[in-house]
């Protein structure tokens, strides 16, 4: 196995790259794609299944009417073109994750089909990406290899997971991506970023590149530049970040680059993604001509879809990721690196919803980029599953704001509410958080700490103010910091001069 | 008693539930003691479930006792075809792949008639996943037709069949993808109904040919085939190509039979050549009967009819390799273990497919792979579908000029079994008459219309209606059968030789 790269900037002075993705997107309805069985991820293995979903004999699929809808909706906000009337169609191969030992698909009659997606670099630059088809289809099971590598190689056994099997997805086929150049890595994170956004947008799926509801398989292929004629591509699988499909598309492109350079030619293969290597591996050869031997689905009816219907679903299409983000963009008054910071840690409707919930847009940013994305990585979790909420925050800065708690506090209070404490206001009650605004009993630390420090006293009389300093650290600390400490000073230097 | 109950018709038996004359339980028993009688000749069943059926005998007999209103065919025995899953009783599609599965869901036609309180007695065998015209591919051994217990009963749906010839039970479900449930009928006597594609459900039905199959009902007499049509027809959610409408009483259709002023087509392309003597002399003076009991008679073309087993030979398998793929052995049925070389899943899949399909399925399954393959589509599967449509467009333009049409129901009467076994040709033009329904969707029916001279065996004659229009299917066989019987002096199977019983 050859794992020679190129240079990245030589690989892309001798060719240009051609992408194309598939995107798969499983969908968030209560049921399965044809089953009645509950559509609901990490759940005890085999428990989610219907006599359909594990194939048994005699059983047929009926269309979950709500998949339909979310379909034609995705469709929409890529830009496509709806059918009027499609079908579904049968593609057929043996393997154990696979039920019926065929997937229902769409072939040559997909739901969408003609769109195009907007997306926008970091730097500005605008790319149109062209959408050939969005189909629905189901999912397959899922395996898991036990003994050896955890691939199926080398295996002992194999386990089966029904579960999966038969969860709706859509999936979004581009047309080949040309003229990216070197900029190719980061067109591909933006595009499935993109696609990951709008389908939040939509409120179709969970979105969850993590748990594979977002799935993303990335072809590229190399010419030299000046040509015309398409090279050989690969098909890189298991990529489960955005931060992936970069490195992957980067890593091809190199290793690619160092094949064709060499005069040797690119195998049309499947490429598995490694996460922690940074490296594709060879999965199997695939060629044009796999033959799954698609007919239509005899078990299903024609999907119609009245112009009237397709009209009243636009309506239910949000802006595209793109001018929201512009429009998010501007009404904060980021920077560019702030807003990149937000849009990159997957943050822009929780930051949203905080300014709706009343928050400025700096604080919002403040506290979703820092303290809490701080807290998710340290627990190694997704920020969404952390129990606090963009009112949460909100409410957090409020209470900053009237003086209530000082930020130094907030940082206790955000912990008690990722603790499950209750609101921000909850926890400050409980656990008596507040700040000590009576005068009285500040002056009283006062008076001792000047008492026990004569020489600051000294100092602060004769125009030192700044030793000031060590005594407002004193009452901090005999407050348990629940003090402000501006209101500490003043009084201090009044202190001062009095006596 | 006993010998005389079996030999009730299903409609005279629920006469005599209802009166309390006979009950529930003596009824079954005496199907069931005839099972065992005569069963070990002709192999009708793959399963009899004698307590089970006993239970549910009882249970009728109970609830009628306590005055509680049953449906009208509560308490009637039925024998079940294998085709249809049954979640207490093994369900093999006549396949060793499916050796000892049971099922853990019912088949909405079951589910159909345990909700009438009919009484389960079993399942009846059949070709292996329903591929054949004599039931001679079962993979547990051949039905004998109870006329001639060396000659076939049919097929698929040999085995129900022959159980309603042989008294072994009034009724019995059906499949018909080509003519399973109306080529039985033609050569035991009986009467049978394959209805519009989409009135009764195929969920639990084990799918060969998805848009071919359609679940039908099997009995001794027009009006018991019409009763229990009735009870399994319908709309049903869980198959998404049910039809959604009412349908009128096919049992009134029975009862108010009148052929004053029915326009009847004879197809011209399914009469003459093919066909055997005996078959045609029967079928000419059916004809001669429809026209006396006042129906107008004229000749009509269906021109395509003629590559009508071509297209089905190319659909059929297609459909039936994608249906039958599922048997891998992962999940549930047989798993065999490669005997040479690695024990991975691939190999496992291969080993058990070659020990647990027949020859007659994996000929299919391998004509279906190559019709569906990249670059023979169009020419294969594509091109079949063409002659669909040509087909669908012959009846149309014939139904615009008559109300039904009619042909013998097959070419020739029962044959002798391992006639045929090795010439699939052969084989398949048994269908011949039958499989233009299938591949237009309509409804169609054989119902007795007499011996063929040369060997004694019966003859069916096969009436088609437009789709949705079942009923007329009905109100034909209905006279013909009154007419023919009165000529007769008894019933078509009156003429049947005496089983020999084993002793009790």
């Amino acid at each position: 196995m050859s794992s020679l790269t190129m240079p990245f900037e030589k690989a892309l002075e001798l060719f240009e790259p051609v992408m194309g993705f598939e995107v798969h997107v499983e969908l968030n309805t209560a049921t399965k794609m044809f089953s009645w069985a509950p559509n609901e991820y990490g759940d005890e293995p085999n428990t989610n299944v219907t006599p359909l979903c594990l194939g048994l004999p005699g059983t047929l699929p009926v269309v979950n009417k709500q998949a339909v809808t979310s379909s034609i909706r995705l469709g929409l906000a890529l830009g496509c073109h709806i059918a009027e009337s499609c079908r579904f169609a049968r593609k057929h191969y043996f393997y154990p994750d696979l039920p019926k030992a065929y997937q229902i698909s769409q072939f040559d009659e997909p739901i969408a089909s003609e769109g195009h997606v907007e997306i926008e670099l970091e730097t500005g630059e605008v790319f149109q990406i062209p959408i050939e088809r969005a189909h629905m289809e189901e999912d397959a099971g899922k395996l898991t290899h036990l003994g050896g590598s955890g691939r199926i190689q080398g295996a002992t056994a194999s386990l089966v997971d029904y579960n999966r099997a038969g969860v709706p997805l859509v999936e979004i086929v581009t047309k080949p991506i040309e003229g990216t150049g070197a900029l190719a890595p980061q067109v591909a994170r933006e595009y499935v970023s993109t696609i990951r956004d709008m389908v939040k947008a939509l409120g179709i799926s969970d979105a969850r590149m993590d748990q594979g509801s977002i799935r993303c398989d990335a072809n590229i292929s190399l010419r030299p530049r000046g040509a015309t004629k398409l090279g050989t591509r690969t098909e890189t699988k298991n990529i489960n970040s955005l931060k992936s499909v970069e490195r992957a598309i980067r890593y091809e492109i190199q290793r690619q680059a160092a094949i064709l350079a060499a005069g040797g030619s690119i195998m049309q293969e499947t490429r598995n993604w490694h996460e922690d290597s940074g490296r594709t591996t060879a999965g199997r050869p695939k060629s044009d001509a796999d033959d799954y031997r698609y007919m239509p689905e005899p078990d299903l009816v024609p999907i119609l879809t009245s112009r009237e219907r397709v009209a009243e679903l636009a309506q239910t299409v949000p802006e595209s990721p793109v001018l929201r983000r512009r429009r998010l963009k501007q009404e904060w008054g980021f920077t560019e690196l702030e807003f990149r910071d937000v849009v990159n840690g997957g943050l822009v409707d929780v930051v949203e919803h905080t300014v709706e919930a009343g928050a400025s847009p700096a604080a919002a940013r403040k506290w979703w980029t820092g303290e809490i994305t701080r807290v998710a990585n340290e627990r190694g979790v997704e920020v969404e599953t952390l129990q606090v909420t963009p009112a949460d925050v909100a409410g957090l800065e409020a209470l900053i704001e009237a003086g209530t708690i000082t930020d130094r506090i907030a940082r206790q209070v955000l912990a008690g509410v990722l603790d499950g404490e209750g609101t921000p206001q909850q926890v400050v009650d409980a656990r008596q958080l507040a700040v000590v605004s009576d005068d009285s009993a500040l002056l009283e630390a006062i008076d001792s700490a000047l008492s026990s420090q004569p020489d600051v006293l000294a100092k602060i009389q004769s125009g030192k103010v700044q030793a000031a300093g060590a005594i407002i650290g004193a009452v901090m600390k005999a407050m348990h910091g629940q003090a402000d400490a501006k209101r500490v000073r003043e009084l201090i230097l009044e202190r001062a001069s009095q006596s | 008693m006993s010998e005389d109950l079996i030999r009730l018709t299903a409609a005279e038996l629920a006469d005599h539930l209802a009166s309390g004359e006979v009950s529930s339980v003596e009824a079954t028993q005496a199907s069931l003691d005839r099972i065992h009688a005569v069963d070990g000749e002709v192999h009708a069943f793959l399963h009899v479930a004698d307590k089970a059926a006993l239970a549910t005998a009882a249970e009728v007999d109970r609830r009628r006792a306590a005055g509680e209103e049953l449906p009208s065919l509560a308490g009637v025995p039925i024998a079940v075809k294998d085709v249809m899953t049954t979640k207490d009783m093994p369900t093999t599609s006549g396949s060793k792949i499916l050796e000892g599965w049971v099922p853990p869901y019912d088949a909405t036609v079951v589910e159909h008639l345990r909700n009438h309180d009919m009484v389960l007695l079993g399942k009846t065998n059949m070709d292996e996943f329903a591929m054949g015209s004599s039931t001679e591919y079962s993979a547990y051994g051949p039905t004998h037709n109870p006329w001639d217990l060396d000659r076939i009963p049919g097929g698929s749906g040999g085995g129900s069949a022959a159980a309603v010839a042989a008294f072994e039970a009034p009724l019995a479900t059906g499949s018909d993808t080509g003519g399973s449930i109306r080529f039985p009928a033609h050569v035991t006597g009986t009467v049978g109904v394959k209805p519009t594609y989409g009135q009764v459900s195929r969920w639990g039905a084990i799918a060969l040919a998805s848009s071919l199959d359609q679940m039908g009902p099997v009995a001794r007499t027009v009006l018991d085939t019409a009763l229990l049509h009735d009870v399994i027809k319908g709309h049903d959610p869980k198959d998404s190509t049910s039809i959604n409408r009412e349908w009128p009483s096919f049992a009134d259709a029975v009862r108010q039979a009148d052929l004053s002023g029915v326009r009847v087509g004879v197809i011209r392309q399914l009469t003459g050549e093919g066909f055997q003597a005996g078959v045609r002399a029967r079928f000419n003076e059916a004809v001669t009967l429809l026209t006396k009991a006042g129906a107008d008679v004229v000749e009509v073309d269906c021109p395509h009819i003629g590559s009508a087993v071509a297209a089905y030979y190319l659909i059929l398998p297609a459909e039936a390799s994608s249906n039958l793929a599922r048997f891998d052995g992962v999940r549930y049925g047989r798993r065999v273990m490669p005997e040479t070389g690695p024990e991975t899943v691939e190999n496992m899949m291969a080993a058990t497919r070659e020990a647990g399909f027949g020859p007659e399925v994996k000929r299919r399954i391998i004509l279906g792979t190559y019709a569906l393959s990249a670059g023979y589509y169009d020419q294969f599967y594509g091109q079949a579908q063409k002659v669909r449509t040509l087909i669908q467009r012959d009846f149309d333009a014939a139904f615009s000029q008559v109300d039904v049409l009619v042909s013998p129901t097959g070419p020739t009467t029962a044959f002798k079994l391992g006639a045929k076994v090795n010439d699939p040709l052969a084989m398949y033009l048994n269908d011949v008459a039958t499989i233009p329904a299938n591949l237009a969707g309509i409804p169609g029916m054989s119902v007795p219309m007499g011996r063929a001279d040369e060997d004694g065996l019966p003859v069916g004659l096969q009436v088609l209606a437009p789709a949705m229009h079942d009923e007329r299917l009905y109100t034909v066989a209905a006279v013909v059968e009154r007419e023919l019987t009165a000529a007769w002096g008894k019933p078509l199977l009156g003429f049947a030789p005496e089983l020999k019983e084993a002793s009790k």
